[in-house]
């Protein structure tokens, strides 16, 4: 206990210093930009862009007419079809093969092959799409499987990141990612690698 | 009582490996490589210097008002449930961390990448107190294996080529010997990792950007593994130097479409990962705000703009020293163009070379993302080494003749005459011996027969 306050202690000693530090000399400041749309890239075509650009960082996309179509794509894949466990976070288009709610711990999510998730919008600019973590029972789900799908609408589609942020506002959720094309590394000799941690393969459903 | 070490100089750290068979050039390309990405990228923006000039706006902004960023940053992520810890130095960080990971009695923790960490020495100290501590990025990994530090902010082992990389998996991993296959090797650390993210008990990652606005932090990273180490353990543990701040969530805009573009020439990282709070009610989010040494730089009006730094790394890949010469040759945590800046403000003797290691070409300057005038600060350093006498004796007595000769007309026209006469009778190993560093690599020019002075006396009046 003494010890703990002691810590206590030199933590509110030491961020007295630094903000002492930081407050002793004044510094002028020209204030903070804000970006003017009309100087920042627009797509005539931002499904055609953010497509194209998702493709060139590894991912695959598919258009869907109807969510349950993914089903059928992905069955033709055969690291789909021969998959034991698949959560799906998107009923309407792939059923999963255990209840996850199920599961407490993260750590058991280790044997899973697939992940379907459910993405919020898609940025044209990068093939970013936005998953926010409070439609996820646990986020390692996103990291853990050995293969994701993420489902999103293909008419919410923002034209950079600016817009992205906006769109997001105020985050309301502990946490939130982009997500653009599948895990690599190129940290041997330069080499692009897919499937460094996360998962191997991307693929992106864009339904109506 | 500290030991102290010897210092070496640059050109003296980076010969093994310039002279190491055809190491320097191939480093060199694969440097090139990823600036030629940045290049690809960067001119597909329109915008993209009007990006740079927000960046360095927003940045000039936030270090302007750091503390009062900090202290909104502060509330905001304490209301979230977050903890927020201050250290003031890299000691204070390492027993800062060190007390969490003692308070829920942890051994084993999974590292993502952060050269905060590495600034802090945190690895040996926690190592050095019973933990266990795995680091997840692949070259980051590689590196640890290997005992050796990282040479590169953003790509840790790009001074390894793939078959040492095979040889260090086949001493600790047990893959084939001989293997070099980049595909085989990086299945093999997935493999070997995946069972240390399930074991790892605390996961710590560093920070790309801490929002004061909103009190939450983004990481950004193309592995995964950053995302892996924080969603799998109860306790994730941020390390953030101050300066890491911004002031607004949408400013993010403007340095996601920085940062990957200007690092490797991608788009934007695979994974941008917003942690806002602890991740659940079971769950400890902490983060660890670090000084060392960074406000006493805001301090200082030449050098303060290296506070922008968001750690991408396109001042290496494009600087014609660091790719030839190797990022350890800088001997600092940070190496190339900002490390050279960044080093000597915290021991200006140990890292007096470093402003030397440069061609003064500006490179660095041009694609750098928050505009840094990188190399206008090398240069001023070079000045404040001279104004802290530091320069070596050779430079002190050469620099003190150069002004001599430069201020006396007299003196000037004779040594002109002396270098025109001499060079035509010195023999070549008079001027080229081990003592004249300066001819190493170099010819001297052929003797003219008269000087400019005489030839404008004798055609223009």
């Amino acid at each position: 206990m003494k010890e703990m306050l002691q810590q206590n202690e030199s933590i509110t000693k030491s961020r007295r210093a630094i903000l002492d530090r930081l407050m002793v000399m004044d510094i002028s400041s020209p204030g903070l930009p804000t970006p003017d749309e009309s100087m920042l890239t627009h797509f005539d075509d931002p499904l055609g862009a953010f497509v194209a650009m998702l493709e060139s960082v590894g991912g695959a996309v598919h258009m869907l007419d109807n969510p349950h179509e993914a089903t059928d794509i992905l069955n033709q894949i055969d690291v789909f079809a021969s998959a034991e466990r698949v959560v799906s976070l998107v009923p309407e288009a792939v059923q999963s093969s255990f209840d996850v709610s199920q599961i407490k711990d993260p750590h058991d999510l280790s044997a899973v092959d697939w992940t379907i998730a459910k993405g919020e919008f898609a940025v044209a600019e990068n093939g970013a799409i936005w998953i926010d973590g409070q439609a996820m029972p646990h986020r390692a789900l996103l990291f853990i499987a050995q293969y994701l799908a993420i489902v999103v609408s293909r008419r919410e589609i923002v034209h950079h990141m600016h817009q992205a942020y906006a769109r997001i506002g105020t985050p309301k959720s502990p946490f939130g990612v982009f997500v653009s094309g599948p895990s690599k590394t190129a940290d041997i000799e330069q080499s692009l690698v897919l499937g460094a941690h996360g998962c191997r393969a991307l693929q992106v459903f864009l339904t109506p | 009582m500290s030991v102290t070490l010897p210092i070496i100089d640059h050109p003296t750290a980076a010969k093994p490996f310039v002279t190491n068979g055809d190491r320097s050039p191939w480093h060199d390309k694969a440097l090139w490589f990823v600036r030629g990405k940045r290049d690809k990228q960067a001119s597909t923006v329109g915008e993209w210097e009007y990006l740079r000039s927000m960046a360095s706006q927003i940045k000039t902004a936030t270090i302007a008002n750091l503390g009062n960023y900090l202290v909104e940053f502060e509330r905001n992520a304490t209301a979230l449930g977050a903890t927020v810890h201050w250290a003031a130095d890299a000691e204070e960080h390492n027993q800062i961390v060190l007390q969490i990971l003692r308070d829920h009695d942890t051994k084993r923790i999974v590292k993502s990448k952060s050269m905060l960490t590495e600034e802090c020495g945190l690895n040996h100290f926690l190592e050095d107190n019973g933990v266990d501590v795995v680091d997840t990025d692949l070259g980051e990994r590689i590196v640890q294996l290997r005992d050796e530090t990282p040479s590169h902010i953003v790509l840790p082992a790009i001074h390894l080529k793939k078959e040492e990389v095979g040889e260090t998996f086949h001493e600790h991993l047990g893959t084939d010997k001989g293997a070099a296959d980049p595909k085989y090797l990086a299945e093999a650390a997935r493999g070997h990792l995946r069972s240390k993210f399930l074991a790892g008990e605390v996961g710590i990652t560093g920070v790309n950007f801490g929002i004061a606005e909103t009190g939450g932090f983004v990481v950004c990273t193309n592995e995964g593994n950053a995302d892996l180490g924080a969603s799998l353990p109860r306790v994730h543990i941020a390390c953030m130097g101050i300066e890491k701040l911004i002031p607004r969530f949408q400013d993010l805009g403007v340095f996601t479409r920085l940062l990957a573009r200007s690092a490797t020439g991608q788009p934007i990282t695979a994974y941008t990962s917003h942690f806002h709070g602890p991740r659940d009610r079971n769950s400890e989010l902490h983060i660890v705000l670090v000084d060392n040494g960074r406000s006493k730089l805001r301090h200082n009006s030449e050098f303060r703009e290296a506070l922008h730094c968001i750690r991408c790394g396109a001042c290496m890949n494009t600087c014609p020293v660091y790719r030839r010469s190797g990022g350890h040759s800088y001997q600092a945590t940070i190496p190339g163009p900002i490390g050279s800046v960044l080093s000597p403000t915290r021991d200006s003797i140990k890292h007096k070379s470093l402003p030397y290691a440069c061609s003064l070409c500006g490179s660095c300057t041009d694609v750098c993302p928050v505009k840094i005038p990188l190399h206008h600060q090398l240069l001023a350093w070079r000045k404040e080494i001279g104004k802290q006498g530091l320069l070596s004796y050779d430079k002190r007595i050469s620099m003190k003749a150069a002004s001599l000769l430069f201020r006396n007309a007299k003196v000037f026209s004779l040594a002109g005459w002396l270098g025109r006469t001499s060079l035509r009778f010195l023999p070549h190993w008079a001027t080229h011996h081990r003592f004249n560093t300066w001819t190493i690599a170099r010819e001297l020019p052929e003797p003219p027969k008269e000087s400019f002075r005489h030839w404008y006396a004798k055609n223009r009046k």
